[in-house]
Formats: C-alpha cells, structure tokens, sequence
C-alpha cells in the first residue's frame, strides 16, 4: 500500500516539475505575471509532495517491510529505529530520493522570498531548479526506485514496482542490515552535510542563469545568494570534517583522508566554491572578473551533480562504492548538457559581462585574490586529472595506470603552502594598489615573531625544513590575523571611546563579512597544524603482546592488561573489548580500550580504536588480532599522532567563522554601494 | 606594461602546475594488472609500482599474529568492470575464480592489521611490488566483498 502510495506521488511530483518548468518559461516568454505565480505555486508543491513520499519511504523501513527491495537491502531487524530512518540516505535508490527532497526544500525556501525587484529572476531560477528537480526524481522513478517490491513468480523472487503477470508478493524474513561501518554518528551525519551543501549551490548556480538569461548582468545575483554560497560551503566543509572523522574514529588505519576517489570528487566542488566565494568579492567591489564567476559557478554545479554521480554510482572502485548501476551514463549526459547549456548562455552574454576597471597593480587586494583563485583551481586540475588519469592512460596506451596518494601530496602541497602564504598577506594588501613597501610596513612585526617562533621549533621540536616552512607559515598568518583584529579594535576605541572589547565586537559586528573571513583564516591555519603533525610526525609499532607485557613509542608505554569478549544479543554484535594501562613518561594516566566489534547479520568485523587525545599528540591503538584459547595474548597497533587535535579544534573554529559571517544582519538593504567603495578604494587601505 | 607582467606572472603559475602534475604523476604512477597479467610479464614486472587485483582464496588465508604478516593466494579475475558485468556480475565472477583450479594464482604477502573485510570470495585491490620470489609484497590492500552487499534478491530465494 504504502509503496504504491509512495511511487504516486513521486510521478505526480514529476509532473508537477513539469507543469513548473513549462508554466515559467511561457510566462516569461509572455511576460504573463500569473502564469509565473503559477510555475511558483507548482515549485512550492513538490516540497509537500516529495516529504509525502519520503514519509511513505520511512515508514516501510521503521516498520520492518521487507517486501521492499530498498528496505531489505539497508535494514534489518536488528537494527534501532533510529538508524532504521537514517538508513534512508544509507542505499543509492534512498539518497537521491534525499537528494530531491532536500533540492525541492531550498527551491521552495527560495521562491518563498520577497521578490520585488528581482522578479524577472524568478521565472528562470524556478527552471533550473525544476530541470535539476526533474532529473533526480526521474532516475528515482525509472531507474532508482526505492519502492520496487520482491514478487515470486514460478520459483524466482524477482525486483517490480508492480505484479507482474501471476506473481505473488515476496516477504523477506529479514533485511540485510545496513553495513556496520555506516552505523557510525558521524556516517549518519556525514552524507545528510554533503548533501546539503551540495543541494545549496544550486541556488547560487540558478541565480546565476536568470541574470544570464534576464540580461540582468551586474552583481545583482550575487548579492542575492551570497548567503547561499556561504551556507552551501559551511555544509559542505562540515561534510567533508565528519567523513574525515568518521574515517579516523572507525576505518582503523590511523588516518583521516586518503585521496580516495570519492572523497575528492566531494572536494572539487569545494575548491571551485571556495573560489567563487573569494572572487566575487571582487566583483562587488571592483567590477571585475565577472566572466570568471560566472565559469566558477557554473563549474561549482557541474562538480556538485558529478559529485553525486561519483560517489553514487560506482565507477570508480573505492570504500565508499556502492554497487555498478545503469545511472552513469544519465549523471554524464546530465551533467555535460547542462554544461554546455551554461556556456553557451554565458558567450552568448559574454560581451556584456566586460570589466568596469582595470586590474592595475600585481600586489593590489584583487591581485592577490586573482592569485588565490588561480591557485584553488590549480589545485583542482590537480585533483581532476588524478581522478581520470587511469582513464586518459588505458584510452592512449591500452594500460590503465593509476596513480595514488603520493601523487596528490607531492604536487599539492607546494600550492596549499602558497595558499597559506596568500592568506597572510592578502588581508594586508589595499584594493586597486599596494606597493612591496606599504605591504612589508604592515607585516615586518609579523613576520619577524613568525621567524622568532620558527626558530624556537627548530630547537626545541624539529629539523625537518618542510615542517618548519609550514610552521613559519601558520604562525604568520595567526599573528598577522591577531594583528588585524587588534588593530581595527584599537583604531575604534580611540575614535569612540568605546573600551577594548565592546569595540572589537562592534567593530566585528558591523563587518561580519571581513572578520568572518578572518576567523575562517585563523580555523585553517589551525587545521594545517594538525595536518602538517600528522603528515611530518606521525610514527607507529606493533606487536604481539602477552598479559602484562608493554610496548614503548614515542615517550609512552602502553601495557596490556586484559582481553575480555562477550554478546550482545539485542544488537546481534560480538564485543572484544582489551584493557590497556597507559603511561607517559612513568606517569600513569589511565586506560584505553580498544576494540573489535563482531556483525553477526552482515558477519563483518569492525575494529574501533582507543584513542587518547591531547593537544600535543594523539596515542590511537587499534586491536588487530587475538589468541582466545591460549593466554589472552593480543596483537596490536599503536600510532601516535601528534597534533592532530589542532584538525578536529580548527573545524570548530570554522563552523564558527562560516555561522558568524553568514548571520542575518539587522537591517541587509544598507549594504555600501559599489561606487561609492571603488572611488574611495584608493586611499581606504586594508580597512574596508 | 601592467598586461604582459599579469600574463607573464600567469604564464609561470601555469608552467609550475603543469610541472608539479607531470612529475608526480611519474613519481607515483601504479600500473593496473591482473594475475594474468604479471605472470605472463614475468620478471620484466618485478619491482615495478602495481596496483593488482585478484579473487581471494579463503583457504590460503594465514596470519601470523606475532609478526603481523598476512598471506594469502588470489585467483586471476578480469581488470575490466564491463566485462566483468557481463559474465554476471562481481559476485558470480568471484565464485568462479576461486573454484576453477586452472586459474594462474599469485600469493600475496602484507604486514600490518589483517583487515575486516578479508575472507574467501573477497576482491582484493592490491598496492606493492612483486619480488623476484614471484611472491607480490602488497603495501595497501583494499577489499569488496560483493556476496553480502550487492546480492539484490533475497537468499530464501535462490534454494527453491
């Protein structure tokens, strides 16, 4: 019942995709202003409807329907109802389900807005959210349907969404229980964040299509979804920290990223994002660039459905694959359409789109800027040519060659370092001019404390040159950042009369943007620390220990005590569970436990590490084997980790960064015209 | 001429990238082969970076625990995901592998945790070299077990 009911409203969905798409374009074709409210009121529609649907979705998995294919295949009975609805998003068919429900979510919340003299937009953001709306449920209703049942016809169990001729409906006993890896809080978060962040870009990229199709071409698209990209990134990076976190806390390798496919193709849509969200700063404020917006936004959205398709679709062999699928090719076909489609709207407007000003000095703020964008997508060439290098290597040599981690680290990390380097001095540069003099007066103070702190490391912490130029860099940036923050607190005290402190959060308040930025800056200077500890200083050991034996690395001893194994029926797990004494230094400091958890369902183990974090150093032990009969003995691995906390404490620092500038100011119209800032840029320096 | 310094400074990004990108990719590119495949190189195929992937044999499955050494044999599958599709699947394909005893078969060596995944009928992706032992001393080693999670029909169903 449900299912049939769920399938129906998705086609009535569909079609009332169509009707929107339809009903927009001839409205503004015909400038008929009812028919767009039409096309918007079809828009607002599919939110109910496919929450409708999604309601039926959760309801089969809760209540145990194992009929469903999609529900026997991410369920089992076994499982608490909680992950029973997360499992939603836990199979192909589900997700992009999610997928259009949340689309179908942000375009509502979109069209919701007041328009007023924005209305020509309308017509043609509800098109591209519609088109994009209409792909997805399509391949959810002909290709990926969450809803097919199991029908037994003449001794075989087959997948239909409707009887075939003679068959009777087939109920599993049980499910197959959703792979325990993905039982973790942080996989049940992780996809929901990417998605979302995903999801959100495609309001920006819609926008972006009106003002090309409107002929509305000045930046009137990106101050209408500036808060839009910056949410979209805000999810997305949260996305791209939790499958970090999840990867450290239950993949049991000792590590967070490890060039995966899948993971970069979650990540190239974050570098051309985070390159929009710099360059149209530019725009705004200088006129400039705004063809290389345009091509950045468009990117950002081609990458957002290629993203999807990579991480869906199981082209490319990796932990996160899911099984081959006949989408593919549709997800290509997509993807180079919609593509093609955008670029031929922007030459078509190319002309329009020309510079107000010229970009004059190599060290002006839009200079530097440039530089960063240059350099984000360099680091995307990078990561795309690593992800189709097998591919353009078996079409022109016949051997598919890969290539694999070192290769990403090698030639990323000198443009991540000239990133660093970038986001400590381009907050110091001025708009339209500065000189090697006016910016080397603002930073030689930090500068010289970066070196004084670089040569104390070199002392006290390491030789290696790599690791110190990274620190050099880090400490640059944080001071010249604190640099910042004081300066401008000082500069209003004086000028108000206002004490330190309600100054500095004045002043942060009235430029949310600006010192949003900054606390961004400083979140990722504190992530490279981690980065930087776990790629120079990472050491581990091994071995097989006997009770009461100890093993010895990096200043702690770790002393293994005991072994302990049991049951959990409710959950159908098997804990092992080992006790282990850890000392640093002859100082006692408590116990950890790690452990191996048993999957009877799935049969499928699941080793989680114990883990003791510090700021200095994380000490990550995993258990890898053991010997029940004999004398408890247990093999384990231990990695030590050093500063990698400063990664998971950064992350937090940029939520915080992200959330601040994305705040809804009190009163968003009394934003400074362009003209009035670009006249002005000359003599305004670093303080605008 | 403010043009040419833009372009110029444009010009020597470009040529760093393109640098960086050509040099790593010689640093660390791994050649996909399969069982076949290096048997029939042979000692030509001995040091080189190989990223192998073969159906493990459950029974040849060894650990040994002091020493976190793994060993283990696998049979030779096909590289080439179509063709795999079309003899019926990853699942199917496996199966076979294991059970036809004409197969070349290489024995592989790894040291470190023994994976979760690790069982008979696996997929092993495989990342090392081969020694002159014949033996390939991986030093990453990726599993998919397809029986469990890409079965799309329910095992009630395939006894009747």
């Amino acid at each position: 019942m449900f299912a049939e009911f769920g399938y129906g409203i998705l086609v009535v969905t569909f079609l009332v995709a169509l009707y929107s798409i339809i009903a927009a374009i001839y409205g503004a074709t015909n400038k008929s202003a009812s028919l767009v409210e039409s096309a918007r009121r079809a828009m607002l529609l599919t939110f109910p409807l496919i929450t409708i649907a999604a309601i039926s979705l959760i309801y089969l998995l809760v209540n145990d329907h194992y009929e469903v294919s999609f529900v026997y295949e991410v369920t089992s009975r076994s499982m608490p109802t909680y992950l029973k609805i997360t499992a939603w998003w836990g199979g192909q068919a589900g997700s992009l389900l999610f997928w259009s429900f949340l689309l179908s979510a942000f375009a509502s919340a979109v069209t919701l807005r007041k328009w007023d003299r924005d209305i020509e937009f309308l017509p043609w953001v509800i098109v591209v959210c519609s088109v994009t709306l209409m792909f997805f449920l399509g391949l959810v209703i002909f290709y990926e349907n969450p809803f097919t049942r199991f029908w037994a016809v003449g001794g075989n169990v087959e997948p239909h969404m409707f009887a075939p001729l003679n068959a009777t409906l087939f109920t599993a006993d049980d499910g197959r229980g959703l792979n325990p890896l993905l039982r973790h809080p942080g996989m049940i978060i992780h996809p929901p964040m990417l998605y979302l962040g995903f999801v959100s870009f495609v309001i920006p990229y819609a926008f972006a299509m009106a003002a090309l199709i409107t002929g509305r071409t000045d930046d009137r698209w990106i101050r209408l979804t500036r808060r839009w990209s910056l949410w979209a990134w805000l999810f997305l990076s949260f996305g791209l920290v939790l499958g970090g976190r999840w990867a450290y806390d239950v993949l049991g390798w000792g590590g967070y990223w490890g060039w995966d496919p899948v993971e970069i193709a979650a990540f190239m849509p974050w570098l051309t994002g985070t390159a929009f969200l710099h360059s149209v700063m530019i725009q705004e404020k200088r006129g400039l660039l705004k063809h290389w917006n345009m091509i950045l936004v468009i990117l950002t959205y081609a990458l957002v459905i290629f993203g999807t398709f990579l991480t869906r679709s199981g082209v490319l062999s990796s932990v996160h694959a899911f099984a081959n699928s006949p989408i593919g090719p549709l997800f290509m076909a997509f993807v180079a359409t919609t593509f093609i489609v955008s670029i031929a709207l922007l030459i078509w407007r190319w002309p329009e789109l020309r510079s107000e000003t010229e970009m004059k000095s190599m060290l002006s703020r839009e200079a530097l800027f440039l530089l960063n964008n240059l350099l984000f997508m360099s680091i995307l060439v990078v990561c795309f040519w690593g992800v189709i290098f097998p591919l353009i290597s078996e079409l022109f040599t016949g051997q598919k060659v890969t290539v694999g981690p070192p290769f990403y680290e090698r030639a990323t990390a000198p443009l991540f370092s000239a990133l660093l380097f970038l986001m400590a001095v381009a907050p110091l540069s001025a708009w339209g001019h500065s000189t090697v003099q006016t910016l080397g007066r603002s930073m030689w103070k930090s500068a010289v404390a970066a070196a004084a702190i670089t040569i104390t490391l070199f002392f006290t912490y390491t030789k290696t040159p790599g690791a110190l130029l990274g620190f050099f860099l880090i400490a640059f940036i944080l001071l010249v950042t604190f640099q910042e923050f004081w300066r401008g607190a000082r500069a209003r005290q004086k000028v108000q009369g206002e004490n330190f402190f309600t100054a500095l959060s004045r002043l942060m308040g009235r430029n949310r943007r600006r010192y949003g930025g900054y606390i961004i800056h400083i979140s990722m200077a504190l992530m490279a620390i981690g980065i930087l500890g776990m790629e120079s200083f990472q050491t581990s050991t091994q071995g097989a220990l006997k009770q009461g034996e100890e093993l010895n690395i990096s200043g702690y001893t770790v002393k293994y005590r005991e072994l302990a194994s049991w049951d959990d029926k409710g959950k159908g797990v098997n804990f092992t569970r080992a006790t282990m004494d850890i000392y640093r230094n002859g100082i006692y400091l408590g116990v950890l436990n790690p452990r191996i958890d048993y999957y009877y369902d799935s049969q499928q183990n699941m080793t989680i590490p114990g883990n003791r974090s510090t700021f200095r150093d994380d000490l990550y032990i995993l258990l890898v084997d053991w010997q029940p009969a004999t004398n408890m003995g247990a093999t384990f691995k231990i990695f030590v980790n050093p500063l990698v906390n400063w990664l998971w404490i950064g992350s937090l620092v940029f939520l915080l960064g992200i959330i601040f500038a994305a705040w809804p100011d009190r009163d968003p119209a009394e934003e400074p015209a362009r003209s009035q800032v670009s006249r002005n840029a000359g003599h305004t320096s670093a303080a605008d | 001429m403010q043009r040419t310094k833009f372009f110029l400074g444009g010009a020597l990004i470009l040529a760093a990238v393109v640098y960086l990108i050509f040099s790593s990719t010689k640093a660390s590119a791994e050649y996909f082969m399969t069982v076949d495949e290096v048997k029939a190189e042979g000692a030509s195929a001995v040091g080189k970076s190989l990223r192998l992937s073969g159906a493990v044999l459950g029974d040849t499955i060894q650990y040994d625990a002091d020493t976190l050494t793994l060993t283990f044999e696998v049979a030779h599958v096909s590289g080439d995901n179509n063709e795999i599709e079309a003899e019926g699947g990853l699942a199917k394909v496996l199966n076979e592998a294991v059970n036809d005893p004409t197969r070349q078969r290489i024995t592989v060596v790894y040291v470190g945790p023994k994976p979760d995944l690790l069982r008979g009928e696996a997929q092993a992706i495989m990342t090392g070299k081969l020694g002159a032992d014949g033996i390939f001393y991986a030093d990453e080693l990726l599993l998919k077990c397809p029986t469990k999670y890409e079965q799309a029909v329910p095992d009630q169903a395939s006894g009747s």
